[in-house]
């Protein structure tokens, strides 16, 4: 066993270990702790969750990458996915906890109609499940590297855990698990971004000291045929796109019912809003650190392999090498170009999604960084893959069993029992889509986004703040939406074997959503205002959830 | 003080129904003028800075960063983190003046 395999396993180990253990100390015997976690969660501690559940496999392993490569335009996923957290926290999270419901869709269903519940429910189990199935490849790639397991073992023992503490714990247990899965992953990504600045630049903070290289770069990245770090609009094509995706991934951000349904666990109105901060604080302590953590991998990758030959490249070349993740041209003399896309041809071929994890090798770190790299990854995708399995489970539970099929009401046991069912069933159809992926899953969760963005976001805001949207204008508004985004999204790209056409006016199929949102809020306000206005009880609901609490006849004078 | 005693009603008259729905407009009113003030200030930084006016702004170098560049990678997060801190202390207040924050039986907050 290799020093670095040694430390990989010590380091999952012990984090598992710690992840059981707090589910078993908040295991639940109630359907408000189950969904809600008896909406008790301090404040610090559920925006710690909120960033645990927040932060994927994607955003820890992935985003650095992406950023090396993409640039300044990097700055669409590192604005629109925490530039989100200002329009939930300003608009969102702080009326919906005042409606103290559990789910996102029995909210539309109150203020709406039904039938719009029902909508929800499914989207929301459509949305959340392609979304788990990138955690689990996620997870899948982190042992298949570090461990030597093949995928397939990976991702079971990764769901394992999960159903342990998911299952047992509910939310209670999820969102004490997440508080340490955050832990480990925020060290896990801050410690060797620390050690590559100190090593670079003699400034151990990496999000000011990755300024200082920005020019060494900019020349390196041109040599080997790639545009410059810092130009605007060349890594996504056009100001117009750039925009757009932004703004998409700021709505979705917003709209997705698993980050909503964290803010009902608070205990108060008040509590809701301060779990938006820290939460946003938690999760900027890893987005600020991403494109520093980009640049400087990038820089030590190029000059490890500037002037060298096939045969004389650095070591994790090779290691990475045997996840074909990293190709080499071995016809060529000296490595010339560097590209991250295998259909360009460059000499070097450096796959996005191995740059986080691989750059304590890039940067010859010692093995216990790497080992806890790999922990910090797998936590990372455990802790969003359970967020999203509690929001399958109530929305298939709560949204969709109790009152569609059996309205007849349920006893308390019986709705527990029903709600671990139907997580159980989730993580079983999520460890057999993660073991054999569908070829579009990747595309779909990046497209989560705009479809939420295209219907839940302008339906929660019409829906608090104008006491006229009426269910039919909802509705109108919503499948709008989701056909205007879902289409343009067939029509640009190849999924379910239709041949991808050409963008209309450079807008990428990432970006649709800020206009498919736009289509959806028109809709509703128009169709809302040739309809009947919602019932008397409604509008006065709408009013309620305005006040934190009842106004009380003396203000304390803070004596 | 004397600002909170006047918002409980107009010379200290006990509330009746029409006092009741004037503190409403009045609560609602002020949120959302603080909420469009704060969104201004959100677009500004990311849409505006960040995207609008990178280019321009990126023949401005601090620390080796373009200063557009540094705000769509930096600036406008850290604008969103004291965004959301302001309006969490700023709401407390209104809710205070109004006296609808929730409050235990004995007055602490909850």
């Amino acid at each position: 066993m290799s020093d670095i395999q040694f430390w990989t396993f010590f380091f999952i180990i012990l984090t598992f270990a710690i992840y059981i253990f707090i589910a078993w100390r908040s295991r639940v015997k109630e359907t408000k702790e189950f969904y809600v976690a008896s909406q008790g969660v301090p404040t610090i501690a559920n925006g710690a969750a909120v960033a645990a559940d927040w932060m994927s496999a994607a955003s820890f392993i992935g985003m650095a990458g992406l950023i090396a490569f993409l640039g300044s335009d990097g700055s669409v996923y590192l604005m629109g996915w925490t530039g989100g957290y200002v329009l939930l926290a300003l608009l969102l999270a702080p009326y919906l906890r005042k409606w103290g419901k559990f789910t996102v869709p029995e909210f539309v269903g109150d203020r709406y109609a039904e039938s719009v519940r029902i909508v929800a429910a499914i989207a929301a189990i459509v949305v959340s499940f392609t979304y788990v199935v990138g955690q689990m490849s996620g997870g899948g790639i982190v042992f298949s590297r570090f461990l030597n397991l093949t995928v397939e073992w990976g991702v079971v023992l990764c769901a394992a855990v999960i159903f342990i503490y998911a299952v047992l714990g509910g939310m209670k247990g999820i969102t004490y698990t997440q508080v340490a899965q955050y832990t480990v992953l925020i060290i896990a990504y801050l410690i060797p971004a620390f050690a590559v600045a100190y090593q670079t630049t003699g400034i151990p903070i990496p999000q000011i000291s990755y300024g200082t290289i920005l020019a060494e770069l900019d020349a390196l990245s041109l040599e080997f045929g790639l545009h410059a770090f810092t130009e605007a609009f060349a890594g996504r094509g056009s100001q117009l796109d750039v925009f757009l995706v932004t703004a998409s991934l700021m709505l979705g951000t917003a709209g997705l019912p698993h980050v909503i349904i964290r803010f009902y666990t608070t205990k108060t109105v008040r509590g809701a809003r301060y779990s938006a901060f820290w939460a946003l604080l938690f999760i900027a302590l890893l987005y600020l650190t991403a494109p520093a953590v980009g640049a400087f991998t990038k820089l030590n990758l190029l000059q490890g392999v500037q002037g060298a030959s096939p045969d004389d490249l650095p070591d994790w070349v090779q290691t990475w090498g045997a996840t074909g993740l990293v190709t080499v041209n071995e016809n060529v003399d000296v490595i010339q170009t560097v590209s991250n896309n295998a259909a360009s041809g460059a000499d070097l071929i450096v796959n996005n999604d191995i740059l986080v994890l691989a750059s304590p090798e890039i940067g010859g770190l010692p093995a216990p960084i790497v080992g806890l790299m790999a922990a910090g990854g797998m936590a990372a995708a455990m802790s969003t893959a359970a967020g999203l399995l509690l929001v399958i489970s109530s929305a298939a539970s709560h949204d969709l069993y109790f009152r569609v099929m059996k309205k007849d009401g349920a006893s308390e046991r019986q709705q527990m029992l029903v709600g671990r069912i139907a997580m159980a069933v989730a993580i079983g159809a999520a460890i057999w889509a993660g073991i054999n992926p569908p070829a579009f899953v990747a595309q779909v969760v990046a497209f989560a986004f705009g479809l939420a963005a295209s219907t839940f976001f302008p339906i929660l805001i019409l829906g608090i703040f104008w006491k006229r949207a009426n269910a039919a204008g909802a509705t109108a508004g919503v499948l709008t939406g989701l056909v205007f985004s879902g289409s343009y999204m067939i029509y640009t790209l190849e999924v379910f074997g239709t041949s991808a056409n050409d963008p209309i006016m450079g807008i990428s199929p990432e970006g649709i959503g800020a206009i498919g949102a736009a289509v959806n809020f028109a809709v509703t306000i128009i169709v809302s205002l040739l309809t009947r206005p919602p019932s008397e009880r409604v509008q006065e609901m709408v009013e309620e959830i305005r006040y934190p609490a009842t106004r009380q006849e003396r203000v304390p004078s803070g004596e | 003080m004397a600002e909170m005693a006047h918002e409980n009603g107009p010379g200290g008259s006990p509330p009746g129904p029409a006092a009741d729905t004037s503190w409403r407009q009045r609560y609602w009113k002020k949120n959302l003028r603080m909420v469009v003030v704060l969104l201004a200030i959100w677009f500004t930084v990311s849409f505006g800075f960040g995207i609008l006016l990178i280019e321009p702004l990126n023949s401005i170098e601090i620390l080796g960063f373009p200063l557009g560049l540094w705000f769509a990678q930096q600036g406008s997060i850290y604008t969103f983190v004291i965004l959301i801190l302001v309006y969490a202390l700023w709401m407390d207040r209104i809710d205070d003046e109004f006296g609808v924050a929730e409050r235990g039986g004995d007055g602490e907050r909850l």
